[in-house]
């Protein structure tokens, strides 16, 4: 991995300035969600400090807001910026949480069928082929509603994020296996690992300290990749009623929040949200493409 | 017709574990006879219950038995609904095949030529304005997407409806809102939500393939013998890009089911997706273990018809060459 940082690694990357922009926006969102108690000018979930009298505030440059309140406020007075930053932080949780989750298991499968080889191989890919032709949201969702009908509501509830990445990681293996796989299968055959078994070294540590570092460019690029697309499955299921509870809103369930008061002309409660999720989705899916063509410049 | 028998072979046993998922859901999430009779019954009633219904048999038998009943379409009682599941599923389905026929249809007629423009022009400005567009529509969520649709034409222009399927008319047998204005109207916001995903990923996937094949040295020496463009591209470049670009169009209508159901639910489109959510709200399980083995099967035979199109557009595949 280290070699292929390359020395031309930030002239590259400074010849992209939409890549650098999206890397200092994803930066700027893991520190502002990250620490949003902090940044956060309210403190939206606290029944305490939130007054229904503010409710639904328009945004502070519009007609009759009031300069406490930014991006406005919903309808039982929350602050949206401050909501936004605390959904933020739970997006970019379970995004993060899935996809290491999905490149554990893809890693450990891949490796194992990869290098071994065989009946297990055979096993392991068939297994893979059939999870492959379910879209992973559509597992994801089942996984998430059979769950929901088999817990308890207030365990359910209490859980919410690590079953988000629960259902969200074991949707999103697949494509990890798939990968690891190929690669690991071409690296078996490499002289250095033959070296290896002739100065007898145990098969474990040769996989693991000798394959998997020459396989993990192409497992960044699809972890960079997968974020984005777990952080669009997060949103969708929040949206759906299947995710975070309402109380503890992400950035999918405040959209859903404001979606019921579209037709009450109510529209920032939706479009900031909103706007702040298309814009870490896309700025991640900037990145892992520039990091795609950095380390593959055939493709370019 | 070896590879075709092969595949056919591996569809039934992909069905057979849908199955089995859909049957161990059924078997173990909940209680069924506690769903159907509630708490007032008595021990002794219940126990005849579970005899009858057959809850005592080895799981091998009960297994043998769901598999037996779903093959010929009995999927059981719905529980919240007390109606037959298969029933249900056949009341709701025209509405989101006809969703996503219209989707896949305009996807592809959009795709196919602007992924072809972007793989040869890869460079001028058209070009990269729709690769630019192309990041935006894979990258927005659907369920955003929708909603921004509704704000727009709904709430602030008011042009069309936000939400139902609108009149539907009866043409040759099919009952479809495609054939009246009201439906079209209704169906234009929701098929276009779930059109503009697939079709930054057909776009890009094509384009992707353009510019691999445009690379090889028989794409060179044609040039070098002198071919016209158009010949070049779309005689020889183009045919050597479908295999994968046809997988992905397989995969994709698979997609679009799964896709259907968050914008069924934007837009409170009556179909299968909408009876799944409900069924996952109220832990209707019948309803959710057959809705499991139903899009199970459409997903498989959509992947059966891709490879038998292989057969058809790969010689190498035809005479057992790979």
């Amino acid at each position: 991995m280290l070699e292929r940082i390359r020395s031309d690694f930030w002239y590259e990357l400074l010849n992209s300035p939409v890549t650098v922009v999206s890397a200092v926006i994803i930066a700027l969102m893991i520190i502002g969600c990250t620490f949003a108690p902090v940044f956060a000018p309210h403190t939206p979930f606290d029944p305490a400090t939130i007054s229904i009298m503010d409710n639904n505030m328009p945004p502070a440059w519009a007609d009759g807001a009031d300069p406490r309140f930014l991006l406005g406020t919903d309808l039982q007075g929350r602050d949206v910026l401050s909501a936004m930053l605390y959904g933020g932080r739970i997006s970019l949780q379970v995004g993060i949480g899935a996809v290491a989750l999905s490149v554990v298991i893809g890693m450990i499968v891949g490796l194992v069928a990869g290098y071994f080889g065989g009946m297990t191989d055979a096993v392991l890919m068939r297994v893979a082929e059939i999870q492959f032709a379910f879209p992973p949201i559509l597992i994801a969702l089942l996984f998430n509603g059979i769950l929901k009908a088999s817990l308890p509501a207030d365990v359910f509830a209490q859980a919410a994020v690590p079953i988000m990445i629960l259902a969200i990681g074991l949707a999103g293996w697949v494509q990890f296996a798939r990968i690891v796989r190929a690669s690991a299968m071409v690296q078996r055959g490499q002289d250095y690992v033959t070296a290896c078994h002739a100065i007898g070294l145990p098969t474990v540590t040769i996989i693991l300290r000798h394959i998997t570092p020459n396989i993990l460019g192409p497992v960044l690029v699809l972890a960079m990749l997968q974020i984005a697309v777990a952080i669009v499955t997060e949103a969708t299921l929040s949206f759906l009623g299947l995710g975070t509870p309402l109380t503890e809103p992400s950035l999918g369930a405040l959209i859903q929040i404001g979606s019921q008061y579209l037709f009450s002309g109510i529209w920032w409660v939706v479009i900031f949200p909103g706007i702040m999720l298309l814009v870490m989705v896309v700025a991640f899916n900037l990145v892992a493409d520039w990091v795609r063509d950095y380390l593959n410049p055939r493709l370019r | 017709m070896y590879f075709l028998l092969a595949r056919l072979l591996q569809a039934t046993i992909v069905m057979l574990c849908v199955a089995l998922v859909g049957f161990l859901v059924f078997q173990f999430v909940g209680d069924p006879v506690l769903s159907l009779v509630g708490q007032e019954t008595s021990v002794e009633d219940r126990e005849a219950l579970r005899e009858s219904l057959g809850l005592n048999d080895p799981i091998l038998v009960q297994y043998a038995r769901y598999v037996v009943n779903a093959v010929q379409g009995d999927f059981g009682i719905s529980y919240s609904f007390n109606r037959d599941v298969s029933e249900m599923i056949a009341d709701r389905l025209p509405a989101t095949i006809e969703l996503v026929m219209l989707s896949g249809v305009l996807s592809l007629l959009l795709a196919i030529p602007a992924g072809i423009y972007t793989g040869i022009r890869r460079k001028g400005g058209i070009a990269q304005t729709i690769m630019a567009l192309s990041v935006i529509g894979v990258s927005i969520p659907s369920f955003l997407l929708g909603i921004l649709l509704i704000l727009v034409f709904s709430v602030w222009l008011n042009w069309l409806p936000s939400f139902g399927r609108g009149d539907v008319a009866v043409v040759l047998g099919f009952r479809s809102s495609l054939f009246t204005w009201d439906g079209l109207s209704h169906a234009l916001m929701p098929a276009a939500v779930l059109c503009l995903f697939q079709l930054g990923v057909i776009l890009r996937l094509i384009r992707a393939e353009m510019l691999e094949v445009l690379r090889t040295d028989y794409i060179r020496f044609a040039w070098a013998r002198g071919l016209p463009g158009g010949r070049v591209y779309f005689r020889h470049a183009l045919k050597n890009t479908l295999v994968p670009v046809v997988t992905a169009i397989g995969l994709q209508l698979s997609s679009l089911f799964a896709f259907s159901i968050i914008t069924e639910r934007v837009f409170q489109w009556p179909g299968m997706g909408s009876l799944l959510l409900h069924a996952i709200g109220q832990s209707d399980i019948p309803l959710l273990a057959a809705y499991l083995i139903f899009v199970g099967l459409v997903f498989t035979i959509s992947n059966l018809v891709v490879d038998a199109i292989y057969v058809l557009i790969d010689p190498r595949i035809r005479h057992g060459a790979l």
